[in-house]
């Protein structure tokens, strides 16, 4: 297999990190299990946050691990890809957003 | 995504029909080179080795292997092609140990258990025993044919629990694991239930549901899988029905066929052994049940049936030849898919068990 510089098999090893800064990595899991733990909002519904989150930053290791969360939360195929269209449309939309810059600079800078 | 199947592993002559080779695969050392510390040894570090019944409180009886559908994940390679199917008496030897033993509840299963000839009769004489009698139904045998129309009212006279499965609340899911227009035919078949009182307040006539993931994953925790089911089954089909059961797939028979196949089976056994619950394998049903095959062997569970294991009481091996006391001094016979039991909260034909 050709080295790439993502392996499937180091999401398994996530937490590992504690092994060159432990403090800061005991603090982080600590955290991150109490933000995905039943609140305001259900434990469901953060793992369909979490899924068109991960697509917005692009992680892999985060698509593999709440694609498999959000089937066993019992989400359908149709509500998964609407999260991820969500998620599109934002960065679609903050790219767009930013062509009212673009206009408000060439109409200064026009005749 | 798979195919949908049409014939059994047994009369495709596939070699996953084989018990011996299926447990010869859970043994190997997976493809990935990591192998799997063996079931036994987790439980030991558990201080639950060996695993011991804690009396018999649900006589399960496999009646037969025949079904009107042929499910991708079936742990009992069931379907129209399967002949196995229990005789009348062999029904009689079971009632006789019902007769005379404090077991309170029948656990009746298959295959369709419907399409056994013996199969009202038996129900009946059970209730005559004052038994409480389970029916794991498939829900579309009640619409396959005018002969099983009027099993809703039969279960009601009789006051049968019925458990049936359903592996989603959508066609396209459910469909995918147990056929094309299953998931329409299990609709109208709940309805018809819920006509008779079935899943209704007030009627003491109980429905329950038992879901199982379409694929290699584990099921999320059982009440918030039966929130989902109960709002979409009301507001789109009308259908009210009481518990929902999750449960996990084993990996043995067509469910191990499909993780081969798809190339899901190593990463899905780490992930059974990953989520070893202690707790749940306290409360696994095999401490609790006997399970009874077609041919009348007897089996600490369904599963251990499927695979040839048969109970470790020599002398108390077969319907014919049960005795209780031998049965409860077993110990259970234990072997890499029971990680399917003991995964997350657990599972059990009853749902999780932590």
């Amino acid at each position: 297999m050709n080295p790439t510089y993502y392996n499937p098999e180091d999401l398994k090893k996530f937490g590992s990190i504690g092994e060159f800064q432990k403090q800061l990595a005991d603090k982080f899991f600590s955290y991150y299990g109490e933000v995905f733990a039943e609140g305001e909002l259900s434990a469901r519904e953060k793992s369909l946050i979490a899924l068109a989150v991960a697509h917005a930053v692009q992680c892999p290791y985060c698509i593999d691990a709440y694609s498999v969360d959000a089937m066993e939360k019992g989400y359908t195929e149709g509500q998964m890809m609407e999260a991820v269209h969500v998620a599109a449309a934002i960065r679609g939309g903050a790219t767009l957003v930013h062509g009212v810059q673009m206009m408000n600079k060439v109409k200064d800078l026009s005749m | 995504m798979t195919q949908v199947l049409t014939k059994s592993l047994k009369s495709s002559n596939d070699p996953l029909a084989q018990a011996a080779y299926q447990l010869e695969l859970l043994e190997a050392s997976p493809k990935n080179g990591k192998l799997l510390p063996h079931f036994r040894e987790k439980l030991a570090q558990s201080g639950l080795y060996p695993l011991q019944p804690t009396g018999i409180d649900i006589f399960q009886v496999n009646v037969g292997k025949m079904c009107n559908q042929t499910c991708r994940h079936c742990h009992v390679d069931a379907g129209p092609d399967r002949k196995e199917i229990m005789t009348k008496e062999t029904m009689e030897q079971c009632l006789k140990v019902l007769a005379t033993h404090v077991i309170s509840v029948v656990d009746i299963t298959g295959g369709a258990p419907e399409m056994n000839p013996h199969f009202r009769w038996f129900v009946e004489e059970c209730t005559k025993l004052g038994k409480k009698v389970m029916v794991r139904c498939n829900l579309t045998i009640i619409v396959a044919n005018p002969k099983y129309y009027d099993l809703p009212e039969f279960y009601r006279t009789h006051n049968v629990e019925v458990v049936s499965s359903l592996p989603f609340y959508n066609a396209d899911r459910t469909d995918r694991q147990r056929g094309k227009g299953v998931f329409e035919d299990s609709m109208k078949a709940l309805q018809l239930l819920n006509e008779q009182g079935y899943g209704q307040e007030g009627t003491g006539l109980l429905l329950n549901l038992v879901y199982n993931p379409s694929g290699a994953f584990l099921p999320a925790t059982q009440h918030s899988l039966e929130q989902q089911f109960k709002k979409v089954l009301l507001e789109e089909f009308n259908i009210h029905f009481n518990n929902l059961y999750a449960i996990t797939n084993m990996p043995i028979s067509r469910f191990l066929d499909f993780l081969m196949q798809s190339g899901n089976y190593e990463g899905y056994m780490e992930k059974l052994v990953n989520s070893f619950n202690a707790q749940a394998a306290r409360g696994v049903m095999c401490r609790n049940t006997i399970s009874v095959s077609w041919d009348g062997g007897l089996y600490d569970c369904d599963f251990n049936q499927m695979l040839d294991l048969p109970v470790a009481a020599a002398s108390s091996q077969h319907i014919s030849t049960f005795n209780l006391q031998t049965l409860n001094e077993r110990e259970i016979v234990l072997r890499q898919h029971c990680y399917g039991c003991t995964a997350g909260a657990g599972s059990s034909c009853g749902g999780a068990t932590a």
